[in-house]
């Protein structure tokens, strides 16, 4: 980790009470761990090829330059970008319209929570585009300038945006509270739109989007290599359980294609929860396929434009027509489920082939009717289906050392509304479970402060300050009931709560919730097993 | 500064309607013209703005989800905050409209951090702003309707009876409406928490100081007009009549304090629709309210959905890929020799 402020002091470093200077006049920081790297130049240029009209000014450039190599004409690109979008989105449109700036939303924000920068109060975000707006296209805000809160697009606005709409992670917790529902991510979507057209982008973002068009998942894993990750994940239950599964890939004429987020594929502990959906699947015997062309269920077009993530979702359908598959099955995301729920029949629902069919459980006979449009079931609803129809044999004994509390990821939360699912599955798999406090879960809940594509080591200051909502209330938890695992169900949280607990809750380890299914799901003809999915010894098994 | 510049432009005016209508003795200027003009430009500012956002196509359904999801049948789905339905969604924006819903979740965050050992944040419930937000908007609504009875003959009698229990405590005389002090207490409020809460202030603007003191203004002058001067009703009744029947008669004996009250709404019609104060119209219009969650049941069409746009295939995949897949072991639709 880099060098930043030891948790005490950075507790003590946060002030809620606003510089003297007006916002417009503070300026703003571009010292190194204030920003997230730029986009490799060969990123850039693939994209650009491969998905037209969405990235521009392909250039090595340096945010602590003064000069940012833009192109001469930027500032009528980014006009004309910003007047394109207000007819496009209705929601741009009205929400540059009404806020009120009644501040309700200010708090809310675990940037500004725990910062304290008051441009990250997410209606002073969404001012930053708003301001703009009024001296562009409004007659008062033309007129009256400042007064109104209106300025011109300046390039160091352009800069300001870099900085503030890359300190926010499309969480929506604002939107929550907004009475008139103003989404701070749809502003910092747009936003990030008209930064791309002139070359103005982030490489952790680039980089996974342009692996995944390429090689199918964000991590850029090829097709051979992810082959052999399964390989070594089949070898590893063998060991756990004694038993060798089969697991298919890309193979034709199976029911279901199943996609997962590459985090799953890749990294401790990702792999343990994909090693899980294995161990269910073969468990219920269901007949599926992975695939190494879809092998991403995330979607980092979603922090990039609607043409990028149009493009990475599109593999999906075409996968499955391709496999003959008749619905897909989605492992443990957050943002891949704001896609899927949100965005994906609509951009690519005509892309389904006539085999797709409304997703039925085999197992259990359930019609997924929630899904009969897209064809596209979570994980969490298919094994809860699973466990509330008695299909699992489960050993919650095997979990008894875990004390777990539960983490709602912002997309599965506010653009989905999956709160109970994945809590029935894990009072199913553990003893002991223990919610965070109210107004931390649930709709309500805190990002990870690593989501929208800022999971990334340069910002570490940065996203520890954001992980302090969500820091301190795990550990709440930890003091009071002794908790010391934090289940979720998305591959970002899975990389981006393990530093932000050993920052703020040392101690608690993060698992996903299919790796606690797996650890107590008792298979046929399974040895005794006596470790867990991480090859630690199970309760009753440790070493004298 | 920005509430000074704001106080110093209603104060003018308010000098404006005085001089105007009082030493400059344009009373028909000040009764027909100003409030006609200005109600005009209110209804077309108001029809256009709305028109202007009905144009831009909502491409996404994009509910802001506050609850469980409708998913499996046993599991009970919050149908007020994750509607699945039209008729849920309706109830969604009916709650959010008249009750502030959203406004009502509101929390404080508190951070202790003095003794540095064990910090915590907390978020405390903070109903304050809703509150007082109800007792605003409520007051104002209910004011314009009592309004109503200047332009009706006869008086309706749900405005008979909206005035009935809006004087129900039946103190001073002429008898006090309750809503006349309750919208002093709801925008006395809503403009002390910006002046004095840092973060407010820090984030507001003229646009948010001025319309508050301008409808600060309305209620005071309004209030004037009819506890102190004790204005003849029944002449501005007949001034309101002319107005809404095109009968206009030269206004006489009304107090100059009725002039700069409708000066002062007047302004208000004309400064609504290219202001903030258009969430009225917009809260109906917000994506992230008025649609429900339903994508994964029913297809929503964005119309620039843009059919070009198709994933890197399946076959320039393979193309790339078919020499280390074949040696794997994977499947192809083509094996290399095909291929070659």
């Amino acid at each position: 980790m880099a060098n930043i402020l030891k948790p005490d002091e950075m507790i003590r470093s946060i002030n809620y009470t606003p510089p003297a200077t007006e916002w417009m006049e503070t300026p703003i920081d571009l010292s190194p761990g204030r920003f997230a790297y730029p986009a490799k130049l060969d990123k850039v240029e693939y994209l650009m090829h491969e998905v037209p009209g969405v990235f521009g000014n392909p250039r090595t450039w340096n945010p602590e330059d003064a000069d940012w190599k833009l192109p001469s004409n930027w500032k009528e690109i980014v006009v004309n970008g910003f007047k394109e979008r207000l007819d496009k989105y209705r929601s741009l449109k009205v929400f540059m319209d009404i806020c009120v700036r009644c501040g309700a939303c200010a708090d809310k924000c675990h940037f500004f929570i725990g910062g304290g920068d008051p441009k990250n109060m997410p209606v002073l975000r969404a001012e930053l585009m708003r301001s703009i707006y009024r001296g562009e296209f409004t007659l008062a805000g033309k007129i009256l300038g400042k007064l109104t809160g209106a300025r011109v697009m300046e390039e160091d606005v352009l800069k300001e945006w870099f900085l503030y709409f890359y300190q926010c992670t499309e969480c929506r917790r604002c939107s929550l509270y907004c009475p008139y529902g103003i989404d701070t991510a749809e502003v910092t979507m747009m936003a990030r739109e008209l930064l791309h057209l002139v070359g103005i982008n982030i490489n952790w973002i680039l980089e996974p989007a342009a692996n995944c068009t390429r090689t199918g998942n964000h991590l850029g894993i090829q097709p051979h290599a992810f082959k052999d990750i399964v390989e070594f994940m089949v070898d590893d239950i063998e060991t756990i359980t004694g038993k060798r599964m089969n697991v298919p890939l890309n193979e034709k004429g199976h029911e279901v294609l199943f996609i997962t987020p590459s985090g799953d594929a890749f990294a401790d502990p990702g792999i343990y929860t994909f090693m899980g959906y294995l161990m269910l699947f073969d468990a219920i015997g269901l007949d599926y396929t992975l695939s190494t062309y879809a092998s991403e269920g995330g979607n980092f077009g979603l922090f990039t434009h609607s043409d990028m993530m149009k493009a990475i979702n599109g593999k999906m359908y075409s996968e499955a027509n391709r496999l003959g598959c008749k619905w897909i099955l989605g492992g443990e995301c957050g943002h891949m489920w704001r896609v899927v729920n949100q965005y994906m029949d609509t951009m690519n629902g005509s892309l389904q082939g006539p085999q797709m069919q409304t997703p039925v459980n085999p197992i259990t006979g359930t019609v997924f009717k929630n899904a009969k449009q897209t064809k596209m079931v979570h994980i969490a609803e298919f094994t809860a289906d699973l466990i509330k129809h008695n299909k699992l044999k489960l050993d919650k004994s095997r979990n008894s050392d875990i004390i777990a509390t539960w983490h709602d990821s912002c997309n599965t939360a506010r653009g989905m509304g999956m709160f109970e699912e994945p809590r029935y599955v894990l009072q199913n798999v553990v003893d002991q479970f223990y919610d965070m406090p109210t107004n931390t879960i649930r709709e309500q809940t805190f990002c990870c402060a690593g989501g929208s594509g800022l999971n990334t080591e340069e910002i570490m200051d940065i996203r520890m300050r954001g992980g302090l909502p969500r820091g301190n209330a795990l550990k709440y938890v930890q003091d009071k009931h002794g908790v010391n695992t934090m289940a979720c169900v998305c591959a970002i949280d899975r990389a981006t709560l393990i530093p932000l607990a050993d920052y703020w809750a040392p101690g608690v380890k993060i698992t996903g919730l299919h790796e606690l299914v797996a650890n107590a799901l008792i298979l046929d003809g399974e040895e005794e097993r006596t470790m867990n999915l991480r090859q630690e010894p199970l309760p009753g098994f440790e070493e004298e | 500064m920005k509430a000074i510049y704001s106080l110093i432009l209603v104060l003018a005016l308010v000098v404006i309607a005085t001089l105007g209508a009082g030493a400059a003795k344009m009373q028909t200027i000040f009764a027909y013209c100003v409030p006609g003009t200005a109600f005009v430009i209110f209804v077309v500012g108001f029809v256009a703005k709305i028109i202007g956002w009905a144009k831009s196509p909502v491409p996404f359904r994009i509910p802001t989800t506050g609850g469980q999801q409708q998913s499996l049948d046993w599991i009970p789905q919050n149908k007020w905050d994750n509607p699945s339905t039209g008729p849920q969604t309706a109830m969604r924006m009916f709650l959010e409209i008249v009750t502030f819903r959203s406004l009502f979740r509101n929390t404080k965050v508190v951070l202790k951090h003095d003794d540095g050992k064990n910090p915590v944040v907390a978020y405390v419930s903070n109903k304050w702003l809703w509150l007082f937000a109800i007792l605003f908007h409520y007051s104002f609504l209910i004011i314009v309707l009592r309004h109503m009875r200047l332009f009706l003959q006869p008086v309706p009698q749900v405005i008979v009876a909206i005035e009935f229990v809006d004087s129900v405590l039946q103190i001073y005389t002429p008898i006090l409406y309750q809503t006349d002090t309750l919208i002093l207490a709801g925008a006395g409020f809503l403009l002390a928490r910006r002046l004095f809460d840092a973060k407010l202030r820090y984030i507001s603007l003229v646009n948010d100081y001025f319309p508050l003191m301008l409808i600060l203004a309305i209620a005071l002058s309004g209030m004037y007009m009819r506890y102190i001067a004790k204005v003849d009703i029944m002449a501005i009744k007949e001034v309101v009549m002319g107005l809404t029947t095109f009968h206009f008669k030269a206004p006489v004996g009304i107090d100059i304090s009725f002039y700069v009250h409708l000066f002062l709404v007047s302004t208000l019609l004309v400064y609504f629709p290219f202001s903030k104060l258009m969430h009225l119209g917009g809260v109906f219009l917000s994506p992230t309210r008025n649609l429900p969650n339903d994508t994964r049941m029913h297809h929503h069409e964005n119309p620039w959905n843009n059919p070009a746009i198709k994933p890197h295939s399946y076959e320039a995949y393979e193309d790339e890929f078919r020499e280390p897949m074949f040696e794997a072991g994977l499947p192809l639709e083509k094996n290399p020799e095909e291929a070659a």
